[in-house]
């Protein structure tokens, strides 16, 4: 089924960057208490750049490999530029079509991502 | 195959239901989706329609659509009589001696906000207690949260055992003091459980409280009588027991709703108006405000007939067996644990967790089988907080539902687990 594409599976059984940071310059916890998906997003920041990233937390197999596919793909990024992700480079990321009730499940990781690069109620 | 479970002895001798010829009787039975035969098991959130129902709704806007209580025109003498109508088989099919005590709510959710800001709003103060319990469905909890934010009374609850039954041993502890009114669920929409109504309200009755009745998940299912319940008001809704969404009821005893005041202001609801003030119209219309919900209310009374006709003591034991079935078959796969009680403790649903696969999964997994279940906490999010759970997947079924369906879920789950496991 299209929803759970081979690369999706992979990413929800084997989550690339699961785990904690020795010392994050920003963290971002966020959850979506309809389903009870969680996620803690932490980010380490050298010369404005995402030098390394981190995420904790359980959700569903969306949720999860949205996060993991995510985190792969902004090392090395801005946070100018990651100010500017969308929902579609998320998307285009997942490579799958997302229903209006799952968007939410693959939208979380970014939703903690823009609230951590923006500034936005960092935990420390 | 039958289990010890499946002998109850709650219904009296009801003919078993002949699935092939209900399924017939609803249209979207025969649908295929993502190209496999529609398997239906999220009833506890919303049934499915018969094609009584539907007929009905189509006749009403065909033939007799008009404003009610209003014109003295043949379509609103109509409609007037058909929405009155349905009122009076509704009070029938709970078991009111008349209509009148039956309010038209939007759904149940309304009819308990109905409640807490009319009666709530009149009785509740400062140091006088409503109690609830852990399993309530969230519009059983927030309107009362609402109230008790602006008057200061106290909510506390009846907490849920791990079997998923209430913990009732120091109920009399709970009702001291001033315990105004105890509102509660009659069967949970999550682990099942059908509560000891009768004792309850005894309890409640005996410490000088009244009883909200949650029958959302009851009257649909099984035979339900208020005056042998003894409850004092009752809230259920009416696209759960076949009938259209948009309309629900809170039923009351009529010297409890007399005494309330009006909630909502409107058209319908007033004897006269004048610029220095109102007056009130009589039961029930005193807490109906403006034009209702007509054609709905008239769908409902269609799905009452069609379930009398049936029987619901018949449709509750068929709904036992289906569960008492599928809580046999379901721990056939690896890693499901069934929230709740015992098959012989509980209506006609099972919600359950799998492993680690999230219920959204699980439920994208089952519907790409056509299988429609319910994924979340089901509105009821302190009770999987209780559970230590952030969600869990429900079959919920009805008189339409088959063992065959139970079979292809419990295949359709060992796809789950092969899917999901790390």
């Amino acid at each position: 089924m299209d929803l759970y594409a081979e690369e999706i599976l992979d990413h929800y059984k084997h989550p690339r960057h699961f785990g904690h940071l020795d010392d994050p310059t920003l963290t971002y916890h966020d959850r979506n208490p309809l389903c009870g998906d969680e996620i803690t997003l932490e980010l380490q920041i050298a010369d404005g750049k995402v030098a390394d990233v981190a995420f904790t937390g359980h959700g569903c197999a969306i949720s999860r490999a949205a996060a993991s596919m995510m985190s792969e793909e902004i090392i090395g990024r801005s946070l100018d530029e990651l100010r500017g992700w969308n929902k579609e480079s998320i998307l285009d990321l997942l490579g799958i079509e997302v229903g209006p009730v799952r968007i939410k499940c693959a939208l979380l990781p970014l939703k903690a991502l823009k609230a951590a690069v923006w500034g936005l109620g960092e935990d420390e | 195959m039958p289990t010890a479970t499946m002998t109850q002895s709650t219904s009296s001798q009801s003919t078993p239901l002949d699935a092939e010829a209900i399924r017939a009787d609803f249209p979207i039975l025969e649908r295929r989706v993502h190209g496999l035969p529609l398997i239906y098991l999220d009833n506890a959130a919303s049934s499915q329609k018969p094609r009584q129902v539907i007929d009905a709704l189509t006749r009403y806007y065909e033939h007799s659509n008009a404003n009610v209580h209003r014109g003295v025109h043949t379509l609103s003498e109509e409609a007037t009589a058909q929405y009155e109508g349905a009122r009076a088989k509704v009070a029938s099919f709970v078991g009111s001696c008349c209509p009148k005590e039956i309010i038209w709510t939007r759904n149940a959710s309304e009819a308990m906000n109905l409640l807490a800001q009319s009666w709530g709003r009149a009785n509740l103060k400062r140091g006088d207690r409503v109690l609830l319990t852990e399993m309530e469905h969230h519009s059983n909890i927030v309107p009362w949260q609402i109230l008790a934010a602006e008057l200061g009374f106290e909510i506390a609850y009846v907490r849920v055992a791990d079997d998923g039954t209430l913990i009732l041993d120091d109920l009399s502890k709970l009702l001291a003091g001033r315990t105004k009114l105890v509102s509660f669920t009659y069967m949970s929409n999550v682990v099942g459980t059908i509560n000891p109504v009768k004792e309850l309200t005894r309890a409640a009755h005996r410490a000088g409280a009244l009883v909200h009745l949650d029958a959302c998940q009851a009257v649909p299912h099984m035979p339900v009588n208020i005056e042998e319940l003894d409850v004092d008001f009752m809230s259920f809704s009416g696209h759960k027991m076949l009938g259209p969404t948009g309309i629900g009821a809170l039923w009351g005893r009529r010297e409890l709703l007399n005494a309330m005041p009006p909630w909502m202001g409107g058209g319908d609801m007033i004897r006269e108006v004048h610029l220095t003030g109102f007056k009130p119209s009589e039961l029930p219309w005193k807490f109906e405000a403006g034009t209702p919900a007509i054609a709905q209310a008239i769908g409902l009374g269609a799905a009452v007939d069609y379930l009398e006709q049936v029987g619901m003591a018949a449709i509750h034991q068929a709904e036992r067996e289906l569960t008492a079935y599928a809580m046999q078959r379901l721990p056939e796969v690896e890693g499901l644990r069934i929230l709740g009680p015992a098959a012989d403790k509980r209506g006609g649903l099972v919600a359950f967790t799998l492993g680690d696969a999230h219920p959204h999964d699980i439920a994208a997994v089952l519907d790409n089988l056509g299988i429609a279940i319910r994924a979340g906490h089901h509105c009821a999010q302190p009770l999987h907080e209780r559970y230590c759970i952030p969600a869990s997947a429900r079959a919920s079924f009805y008189l339409y539902n088959t063992k065959e369906e139970v079979d292809l879920l419990v295949k359709a789950l060992h796809k789950v687990v092969e899917m999901f496991t790390f």
